[in-house]
């Protein structure tokens, strides 16, 4: 392969990364376009520091679920079982908090391994016994709502000490300087450093294999419009009170699982049994174990959730985290992921459970009844995944003759590997 | 541009007749003035390599692409015809049979082959009525099943019958069928061949697609040729009375691939070593009969640099005999040793066999050697992510350097590792299964079915693949059920009948006689 083959490569890596992200960036701009939309609509409430940081806080528990939601429908699984489970974990931790008197360091850790013994049970049906999830779910949900409702005696604990309120309503300490919070801003600095040089590692190392690159215009162009965007927001939320405590927690989910998925043999196994689980399996892949494990995680995610969701709410109650899961399923479709399993990021996820978040916001805001807002939110989900659907269809009917496809994306391949 | 017809004994004027079809997709050309006329009671093979447009033209005729999104002429029994779906075309009597067999598994073999045709009156349906009819397109088919077995119960064989049973019961008179003996044995092929000729003589156009030249050259009266979305030629094929056709097979091969193509398989080089790989006693139950041996202790040895070739007809053991091999994939009770250099390896389960240098390319590509949604480069990495990893991090460089050169390796033509392999043609889609397994660097690899429907261009060149890993010294098992392949590629071959191995000849002395006497069973056991 010679250096200008090579060169005459770009132009289709550059199609093929936009087409590759088209789903992605399709969501990014649904969102943008809610967002203003609202900003209008809302004459301007919509992105006040106070409004931003509630937005985070309101949707922190969805966000958390939303990431473990996907990593189960990317296996081809789903799990119906979350709110329940969200409402378990919060009674059973209220009652070792006040009945038992445990402190919150303790608390914490016995409630996220209890809902990883959740999820081990739902996974051993699933991956072992090969019940289906939609069934061994159901049942889930049923059983651990029957089971708070028993832990609970069918009424609320409340009101929960402050050290666990902190976790859901708590901010980043830290000094201000005219009006506004440092550490946030150190932090979205810190954040926007370690980016760009993310960035340009990748990109150094690219070139090192030899790989096409972006060119170094658009290279600056994409970092420097990360470090905006990342400075624009650290700079809103250092206007009211600084970061969220759950904030911080999201960031490093999002960070924690996008690396696990896109950068380790983990995530690309969990890839491989939702795409093909014969074909995983005959590659080497230990499918039930990884099958099993995604629902044990998914059932610890559910678990911080509970906690957020109760220590927000400063009590544990029987009907906590109804609806959840639709919630959940709705954000991961939203963003991208397929029925069919082996599709979906968790980028993509927390843009769908923005999307959900956002309309959900937005629509209190402007004062659209319940009604008006359920009725929409269901539409929404309707018309992405019509979308992504239509997407694929004509992705794959364009496959069908590959010559099609190439000539809008190879025009430049060379002639030797042009046939067939 | 149309052949002129030729009169023949029983010739009429075209059934069929397609002229000048030319249809577009977004930025190419599938068919380019493409012609094609066949008389009723006649066999019409259209061959051509992958991607040379067969299917395009039978979805021009089937009404798959209505009328309007092609340009061109079809006539059926001298009416112009404009097809506007699949249902229309059925109606003027033109069935297609695809390769992926399109019945519902869960319904008996009456409820399909009147599917969307049911035998009632005032929609109740008439069950006497619709058995007794079901039973004699049966019989006409050579099928002697029940009507109302379930259709999941049945070979893929029988279901293939049970498809043409369905297309007569709309009296068909245009018979399409996709790559019919793909997925079917030797006894069954011949049976359909059979088929194929009998309906013919009861004045049905059939025309055959087909990579096997063999079938071709046995049944058709006439072949068309396409390359490159145009028609090369239609050959008319004449029989000596002892069944020779009177057209060479390079002519058709030389039609569909457009250049001499000397050899069929790579001449054998390189050296032979000692024995590498041994299996002993190796014995397989069926994972859900107790007690019904899929393989019965069979034995085998593989040398370095050495091509052994498994003959044996479908259900004689070899896919059962490799895959539980390969970490148990299949069956249970299994029992029996591996030895590599003489010393017992532990294989229970893929991901020890793989580290022992095993690969097992399977006869299910799509379903078992892919994951089709993701793209070639992703496929080609999955089972040896320990080479691009550090530490369960992936090294995307490393993997995107390293991938590219296996590809590059294995000739693939795609349009970039980015592409997703559901996209691509079977002849290269094997390519990424076998490109996956190289990326292992293998010192045992197994070949199931590795040229199954795929054209004559890429077959070879998988075949030198195949034998430039023998040359590296690597060993090589290949599992074939077209014998002119074990024979052509192999350096050794063993035959299976019935889970035992019962024969073991050299390559230069065997022959298809000898082979075939010991997969059924019949010769010698060596």
């Amino acid at each position: 392969m010679n250096p200008f083959t090579r060169l005459s490569r770009l132009p289709a890596a550059a199609g093929n990364l936009i087409r590759d992200n088209a789903r992605q960036y399709g969501m990014v701009i649904a969102l943008v376009v809610i967002v203003v939309l609202f900003e209008i609509l809302t004459g301007g409430l919509l992105l006040t520091p106070l409004n931003i940081t509630n937005l985070i806080m309101q949707n922190s528990y969805i966000l958390i679920l939303a990431i473990g939601m996907m990593l189960v429908i990317i296996t081809g699984h789903i799990d119906l079982s979350v709110g329940s489970v969200v409402a378990f974990t919060g009674a059973v931790s209220a009652v070792m908090l006040t009945s038992w008197g445990l402190p919150t360091p303790v608390v914490v850790p016995l409630a996220l391994l209890v809902g990883a013994l959740i999820g081990a049970w739902q996974g051993f049906w699933v991956a072992y016994v090969r019940v289906p999830a939609f069934i061994v779910t159901l049942a889930g949900m049923l059983v651990f709502r029957g089971a708070t409702l028993a832990v609970l005696g069918g009424e609320s604990i409340a009101p929960l000490p402050e050290s666990l309120r902190t976790m859901a309503s708590g901010f980043l300490p830290g000094p201000e300087a005219l009006g506004l919070h440092l550490p946030t801003l150190a932090l979205g600095a810190a954040g926007a450093a370690a980016l760009v040089w993310i960035q340009w590692r990748q990109r150094a190392r690219s070139r090192r294999h030899g790989l096409p690159t972006t060119p170094v215009a658009a290279a600056v162009g994409v970092s420097a419009a990360h470090v905006v965007v990342i400075m624009v927001f650290a700079h809103v939320l250092a206007g009211y009170n600084g970061l969220p405590l759950v904030g911080l927690v999201l960031l490093a989910l999002i960070v924690g699982y996008a690396f696990l998925m896109r950068s380790t043999t983990t995530g690309r196994r969990v890839y491989a049994v939702g795409g093909s689980e014969q074909a995983a399996a005959l590659s080497g892949i230990a499918t039930q174990r990884t099958t099993f494990w995604v629902f044990v995680n998914m059932g610890a995610l559910s678990a911080l959730a509970g906690l957020v969701f109760t220590a927000r709410l400063n009590s544990a109650t029987p009907g906590a985290g109804t609806m959840f899961e639709l919630d959940a399923i709705a954000a991961a479709f939203i963003g991208g992921a397929s029925a069919g399993g082996g599709v979906g990021t968790v980028v993509g996820a927390v843009i769908g459970a923005l999307v959900m978040g956002v309309l959900n916001n937005g629509m209190s805001l402007i004062g659209l009844g319940v009604d008006w807002q359920q009725l929409i939110k269901g539409l929404v989900l309707l018309l992405a995944v019509a979308f992504d659907v239509h997407n694929k269809r004509r992705a794959h009917s364009a496959g069908a003759t590959v010559a099609s496809t190439k000539r809008r994306w190879g025009r430049d391949r060379s002639p030797e590997r042009s046939r067939e | 541009m149309v052949e002129p017809h030729r009169a023949r004994p029983g010739g009429t004027a075209p059934l069929l007749l397609m002229r000048d079809i030319c249809k577009e997709f977004p930025g190419v050309r599938a068919l380019d003035g493409v012609s094609l006329s066949v008389r009723a009671g006649t066999v019409h093979a259209v061959m051509g390599e992958n991607g040379a447009g067969k299917s395009t033209l039978m979805k021009v005729l089937s009404g798959v692409h209505p009328a309007g999104s092609y340009t061109g002429e079809i006539h059926v029994g001298g009416e112009p015809a404009a097809f506007t779906g699949v249902a229309d075309s059925e109606r003027a009597g033109i069935a297609i049979i695809h390769q992926e067999l399109a019945l519902v598994p869960h319904l008996t073999v009456s409820e399909n082959v009147f599917l969307g045709n049911e035998r009632a009156r005032r929609g109740v349906i008439d069950w006497y009525d619709t058995h007794a009819r079901a039973r004699a397109l049966l019989e006409r088919v050579g099928l002697d099943e029940d009507p109302t077995t379930t259709v999941s119960a049945l070979s893929v064989g029988a279901q293939q019958l049970v498809e043409i049973a369905k297309a007569l019961a709309k009296r068909v008179r245009v018979l399409i069928l996709d790559e019919p003996t793909s997925a079917l044995n030797e006894a069954e092929s011949a049976r359909l061949l059979g088929l194929l000729t009998e309906l013919r003589d009861q004045g049905v156009a059939c025309i055959l697609i087909s990579h096997k030249l063999g079938e071709v050259m046995q049944v058709s009266d006439e072949i068309t040729v396409l390359r490159d979305g145009r028609t090369v030629e239609t050959v008319p094929v004449e029989r000596a009375p002892d069944g020779t056709p009177s057209v060479e097979e390079d002519r058709i091969i030389r039609g569909m691939v457009g250049r001499e193509l000397d050899q069929r398989y790579p001449d054998r080089t390189g050296t032979i070593g000692e024995v590498r790989f041994e299996v002993r006693d190796w014995t397989v139950d069926h994972p859900a009969q107790a007690g019904r041996r899929m393989v019965d202790g069979a034995g085998l040895t593989v040398r370095g640099g050495e091509v052994v070739g498994l003959a044996g007809l479908m259900g004689a053991g070899r896919t059962e005999l490799a895959m539980s091999l390969f970490g148990r994939s299949y069956g249970r009770r299994v029992s029996g040793g591996v030895y590599k250099d003489g010393r017992e390896i532990d294989t229970s389960t893929v991901a020890r066999a793989v580290a022992e240098g095993l690969a097992y390319v399977p006869e299910d590509r799509k379903g078992l050697g892919l994951v089709l949604d993701d793209d070639v480069r992703h496929n080609t990495s999955l089972a040896a992510l320990g080479r691009i990893s550090t530490r369960g991090v992936l090294d995307p460089g490393r993997e995107a350097v390293e991938t590219r050169e296996t590809t590059d390796d294995m000739r693939l033509r795609s349009h970039g590792p980015t592409q997703v392999v559901r996209t691509l043609s079977g002849g290269n889609q094997q390519k990424v299964v076998l490109g996956k397994w190289m990326f292992t660097r293998p010192d045992l690899l197994i070949l199931d079915e590795p040229t199954r429907g795929i054209d004559v261009g890429a077959k070879y060149e998988i075949y030198l693949i195949v034998r430039g890993l023998a040359e590296a010294g690597a060993c090589v098992l290949l599992i074939s059920s077209e014998l002119p392949e074990v024979l052509g590629m192999s350096d050794r071959v063993y035959t299976m009948c019935e889970g035992r191995i019962t024969g073991e000849v050299p390559g230069e002395a065997a022959d298809q006689e000898t082979l075939m006497r010991l997969m059924t069973g019949t010769g010698e056991t060596a």
